[in-house]
């Protein structure tokens, strides 16, 4: 039945070679774990892309309760994670992931810098990695604020102060984020869920398209 | 390994294998995610307590809506939510509480609402027409009769329930 399905669709618009592009390639011996163990170092681009896709699934699922509004920010996710079933694992896995993100990427950057991966042909797409560190780092940054808890509140007060620091365009820039010169609250909280969920992800997904691409485009480097 | 028992070849076993795999971390993934979704569907359906409405001597054989205020447990957000009835004696005196809800698309009805009809109950957004029993005028676009109030009395008092579609 799928296989007749298959043969329909590919019969009209020839999708084989479409996913024969993606999924099938030669993984070259020396990144291989299983032909030599140490080759494990290879695995942590790939599983920040794992824990990248729990985050972007459990995130959605999260805003099915979360309302980013002061009044009912807090409330919401207490609800979420008290009171619905599994709410307090999909928000873990939110919580806890952004962290185990932040910390492959990491990893991921350390291989790739060690192993001078970086090098020519290569440092276009170092460029667009480390695009994708701030980025992900924005995304911490971010969505830190919207439990609208008192560290979540504290933290963001301390990222305007130093966003407040930069020399010339610091008062703006902290009115630009903050939605208010003086106050933080409800444009505030509106601000940073609009940047979390839609400006930052939309930059990261166009960001990680590139970075795919030019690994396929480019090979993986050579062996040490 | 005989050449002659075609079981599963090296390549079928790993596919096997990795799609298990793969599909178990998919699914214990997918699986408190989905379940978080779909919690609302499986809460328990509220048990509709009584609520005190109207004084009986109050009640006449014309229908007169009744008001009265629940507080509402909305997820995180608790309000007090006015609910209407309309609220007659018919001829043998049995006491009628009508559901205003309109049984085409969910408006208000209203007694009289129309002057055309002042005998009947009238439904603003498409026309709808009830007769004071509350069953549907045939040709206005309502297909059934308005839902009827569970009720008790209790020391001149009428206590309304959950409104329950008719036959039901």
């Amino acid at each position: 039945m799928l296989q007749k399905i298959y043969d329909w669709v590919d019969e009209r618009v020839d999708i084989t070679p479409l996913w024969r592009d993606i999924a099938d390639h030669e993984v070259p011996e020396h990144v291989n774990p299983a032909h030599n163990f140490s080759a494990f170092v290879y695995c942590f681009g790939g599983l920040t892309f794992f824990v990248t896709v729990i985050q972007i699934l459990s995130g959605m699922f999260l805003t099915m309760y979360y309302v980013p509004d002061i009044e009912n920010a807090w409330k919401s996710v207490y609800y979420l994670q008290t009171e619905v079933a599994h709410g307090q694992i999909v928000r873990g896995m939110h919580h806890w992931g952004a962290s185990v993100v932040i910390v492959m990427l990491f990893l991921h950057t350390l291989r790739v810098f060690f192993q001078g991966a970086y090098k020519k042909p290569r440092e276009l797409n170092w460029i667009v990695g480390v695009l994708i560190f701030f980025i992900m780092l924005g995304l911490g940054l971010t969505g830190y604020l919207l439990p609208w808890d008192n560290k979540a509140y504290f933290a963001t007060v301390v990222t305007l102060e130093i966003a407040e620091g930069i020399p010339i365009v610091g008062e703006m820039t902290k009115t630009l984020l903050a939605g208010n010169p003086e106050i933080v609250g409800a444009q505030t909280l509106t601000r940073f869920f609009a940047i979390h969920v839609f400006f930052l992800p939309a930059a990261l997904f166009a960001l990680m398209a590139v970075h795919f691409i030019l690994i396929r485009k480019q090979g993986i480097s050579g062996p040490m | 390994m005989s050449e002659k028992k075609q079981q599963v070849s090296r390549r079928q076993f790993l596919n096997y294998t990795l799609t298990g795999v793969g599909g178990f971390m998919a699914a214990g993934m997918l699986a408190p995610m989905v379940r978080f979704a779909i919690d609302p569907v499986l809460q328990p359906a509220s048990t509709g307590d009584y609520q005190a409405v109207a004084q009986l001597e109050d009640i006449t054989n014309e229908p007169q809506r009744f008001d009265w205020t629940i507080d509402q447990i909305d997820a995180w957000y608790e309000s007090e939510v006015t609910k209407s009835a309309w609220v007659y004696k018919d001829d043998n005196d049995e006491i009628i509480a009508l559901s205003p809800v309109c049984k085409h698309l969910g408006c208000f009805v209203s007694w009289a609402g129309s002057d055309e009809h002042p005998d009947q109950f009238y439904c603003p957004c498409h026309d709808g027409r009830y007769y004071k029993d509350g069953v549907n005028v045939p040709g206005t676009p309502p297909a059934a009769a308005l839902d009827e109030f569970e009720y008790k009395t209790e020391d001149g008092t009428l206590y309304l329930g959950k409104a329950k579609p008719r036959g039901a």
